[in-house]
């Protein structure tokens, strides 16, 4: 991801280049709008969201978005003091020291600090100030800082620090004319700067002398912390309440599953038939014959059957994103720490987990902030447990094709609701109960502190909700584009072979049970006829191994090449070909079954080693397997 | 002297010291919980632990293991303690005053 090298060989820099500035680095405490701003500076999309530890890897980019694309600018983990507690803080002190392999030494310092909080903040000042690089340090937040009553003498500070001060707000933009002035500044000789201040910083690395000197410098400079957030704490006695907080927490998460059924079925209902028409006007602009079976029945059947399923998702994306950039994440962390710890996981482990709702891969990743090594590696194993997105169109296909719509409660509870809660729960469970094996055997270790920062809460911006969806979006086409046409393609080659000779001399396509992969599905056929699939569906379980929702797209071109259903909507054709304990038993084998070749290759590179992936797939596929045919066995006993 | 986890809701009490593991403690010292800073136990999670604490304008949550091994003065506990001496004076001076009469008394006499 270097994105440095996509600089052009030749460029006329607007600035002199003789201070010799190449690389700047953004650093400051966790939370503090560091990757807001790096995403203001640089024009890029950065993850962002209200909670401490979002930013757990290094990100570069040019900073093309204060016309300075001569300049790379380093996005670093957040940390509150230069001795490094754990893995992504460890990452942040490498880069900032330059002691990091493959990242330049960076020659200038943008320290952020949240103002709301600036005593506390300073004290990462010290150490970074001692570095000796120019720094420029920005007090972020200030829009929040004058709403609420705070002040600072930014003037004074500067002095006090011996380094440029200046007020920001990254969330709206404000204040930044000062980075600029600030690196050209710095790319001017060392003469004509003013001669620096003498600074008596503290005894480095010892917090209480550290945090001694951070007061008494907000003293001398006047600073009046803003009142503290009265409406948080107001918001957090309703929604940290001993009964309402939990019942709120189940309403929200029900509430969403509800509109993403009620509003968003019938818009990828809607957009479904939008996709059906593209492909019957293309059709006939197609020589009839192979090329016309290929486009039409293969690629555009498989990849509108997942694409079907994008306004669903972006619906459920927009309220993963309100609850993250509101700041209620870090809150239903503390409602559910007790059933972590009831499971010997790291309170930590929350936060990664409820990340992986949206996908296992970024969520690996975040367990970075757990210190503790068996921690960490017990919720990396337990992670892709957690109901990915990719599982979604999975879930929704076999649930509007076989649960029907029912209301409960005056039509405030649906069935298919109950059913889709059900699933995550059933994720959820598995994932507690893996954990509670892993700690309690061979991942066993002392019980590790936990200790979170609750942000304040925050109104999300429309701008930053709608960055969000843009991004999921073009990743979800990226992959309809990509891993699920080429899977597509490859399954309608495989469906077409060998050719039988047919009336007349010509080569036809042979039936879909006697092609390569028809006798492919037969072989697998017995170790999945227990569970309720036929072979049709084994073929989907072997290529959906690449990534989840590749297992609609193959269903979509299998139904699509067989004459018999080539014409039916893709639920009528499932519903004829599956009975509902068959249909559930494979819901329940997507919830278990490790269906992802990303989040294989993530715990590899995380843990260092194949070790942990094998073991994971393997006690994955074997849940999945025990699960599917439970399920399967008992419903049909009942409803079949 | 007493430790976090002992705090009621809405307490304020003086932070005296940590008896944690070096790296946890330096980490929390970083957050603010440094020796004479002011905590306050604000609300118990749901399920009863962790308990957030706000310390320097932050919002803290820690779970009851940590929590017990931090040392704090109570507030409380601290202005009985004036009140106490306060009173113990009073009661000196009577008594001295007390003795001082004997004393006059005896003198009379």
């Amino acid at each position: 991801m270097n994105v440095c090298c996509e600089t052009p060989a030749f460029e006329a820099p607007q600035t002199p280049r003789s201070g010799g500035l190449s690389t700047v680095v953004l650093i400051g405490p966790p939370n503090s709008g560091k990757s807001t701003l790096f995403n203001r500076l640089t024009g890029l999309r950065q993850k962002v969201a209200n909670y401490p530890g979002v930013t757990v890897e290094q990100r570069m980019g040019l900073m093309s978005g204060v016309g300075r694309d001569d300049l790379t600018l380093i996005d670093l983990p957040g940390v509150y003091s230069l001795t490094p507690y754990s893995e992504d803080a460890r990452v942040s002190v490498n880069v900032l020291k330059g002691k990091m392999p493959g990242t330049p030494k960076p020659d200038a310092v943008l320290l952020v600090l949240d103002s709301l909080h600036l005593t506390r903040q300073l004290m990462l000042a010290a150490p970074v100030l001692a570095l000796g690089l120019p720094t420029l340090i920005l007090l972020n937040m200030s829009d929040l800082m004058e709403s609420r009553g705070g002040k600072i003498d930014t003037l004074k500070l500067a002095k006090e620090l011996g380094a440029p001060v200046a007020q920001i707000s990254a969330v709206h933009g404000s204040g930044l004319d000062s980075v600029p002035l600030f690196l050209n500044q710095c790319a001017l000789p060392p003469a004509a700067k003013k001669a620096e201040l003498l600074l008596t910083l503290p005894v480095l690395g010892n917090a209480a002398s550290t945090h001694r000197w951070a007061a008494q410098v907000s003293r001398r400079t006047g600073y009046k912390a803003p009142l503290s957030a009265e409406n948080s704490r107001k918001l957090d006695s309703v929604l940290l309440h001993r009964v309402w907080g939990p019942l709120l927490f189940l309403a929200v998460v029900i509430g969403v599953f509800e509109v993403v059924f009620a509003i968003g079925q019938p818009l990828s209902d809607g957009f479904g038939d939008v996709l059906a028409k593209i492909g019957s006007v293309v059709r006939p602009v197609l020589p009839a014959g192979w090329l016309q079976s290929l486009v039409i029945d293969g690629a555009w059947k498989g990849i509108s059957s997942v694409l079907v399923f994008l306004p669903q998702i972006l619906l459920l994306f927009l309220f993963i994103g309100i609850l993250e950039d509101s700041g209620y994440l870090a809150r239903a962390a503390l409602i559910a720490d007790r059933v972590m710890r009831t499971t010997g996981l790291n309170g930590k482990a929350f936060i990664p987990l409820l990340s992986a709702y949206a996908c296992a891969v970024p969520a690996i990743m975040a367990t970075r902030t757990i210190e503790n090594k068996r921690d960490r590696f017990a919720t990396i194993l337990v992670t892709p447990f957690m109901t990915c997105s990719a599982r979604l169109p999975v879930y929704m296909l076999l649930i509007a094709a076989f649960i029907p719509p029912k209301t409960f409660l005056h039509g405030f509870l649906g069935l298919q609701t109950i059913v889709m809660l059900g699933l995550y729960l059933a994720g959820f469970v598995a994932a507690m109960t893996t954990a509670w094996l892993l700690k309690s055997s061979i991942l066993k270790s002392s019980e590790a502190p936990f200790i979170l920062e609750l942000p304040q809460y925050r109104m999300p911006t429309i701008r930053s909700l709608a960055m969000r969806l843009v991004d999921r979006a073009k990743v979800f086409m990226r992959q309809a584009g990509t891993v699920i046409l080429a899977v597509t393609l490859g399954l309608w080659l495989l469906a077409h072979i060998p050719p039988v000779p047919g009336p007349g001399g010509h080569y036809t396509a042979p039936e879909l049970a006697d092609s390569v992969i028809g006798k492919m599905g037969h072989f697998i056929e017995p170790a999945i006829a227990p569970l309720g699939f036929n072979w049709k569906v084994g073929i989907g379980l072997i290529s959906s191994v690449l990534a989840r929702e590749v297992m609609v797209s193959t269903m979509g071109t299998l139904y699509g090449a067989d004459p018999e259903t080539q014409t039916m909507h893709l639920q009528n054709a499932l519903h004829t070909d599956m009975t509902l304990g068959g249909a559930v038993a494979l819901m329940v084998f997507f919830a278990f079954a490790m269906q992802c070749t990303s989040t294989m290759a993530v715990v590899r590179r995380e843990t260092n080693s194949w070790k942990w992936p094998a073991i994971q797939f393997a006690w994955m596929l074997t849940l999945a397997w025990l699960g599917a045919f439970a399920v399967n066995h008992v419903i049909n006993a009942f409803f079949g | 002297m007493s430790v976090l986890t002992d705090l009621r809701i809405g307490e304020t009490a003086t932070l005296i010291a940590l008896d944690l593991p070096d790296s946890v403690q330096n980490f929390l010292m970083h957050m603010g919980f440094v020796p004479d800073a002011q905590v306050t136990a604000l609300r118990k999670a749901p399920a009863g632990d962790p308990t957030v604490y706000a310390i320097d304008g932050m919002e803290i949550a820690l779970r009851r293991e940590t929590a017990k091994s931090i040392r704090v003065r109570s507030n409380v506990e601290a202005s009985t303690g004036a009140i106490d001496a306060e009173l113990n004076k009073i009661a000196a001076n009577s008594r001295a005053e007390q003795a001082e009469i004997h004393e006059f008394a005896g003198a009379t006499r």
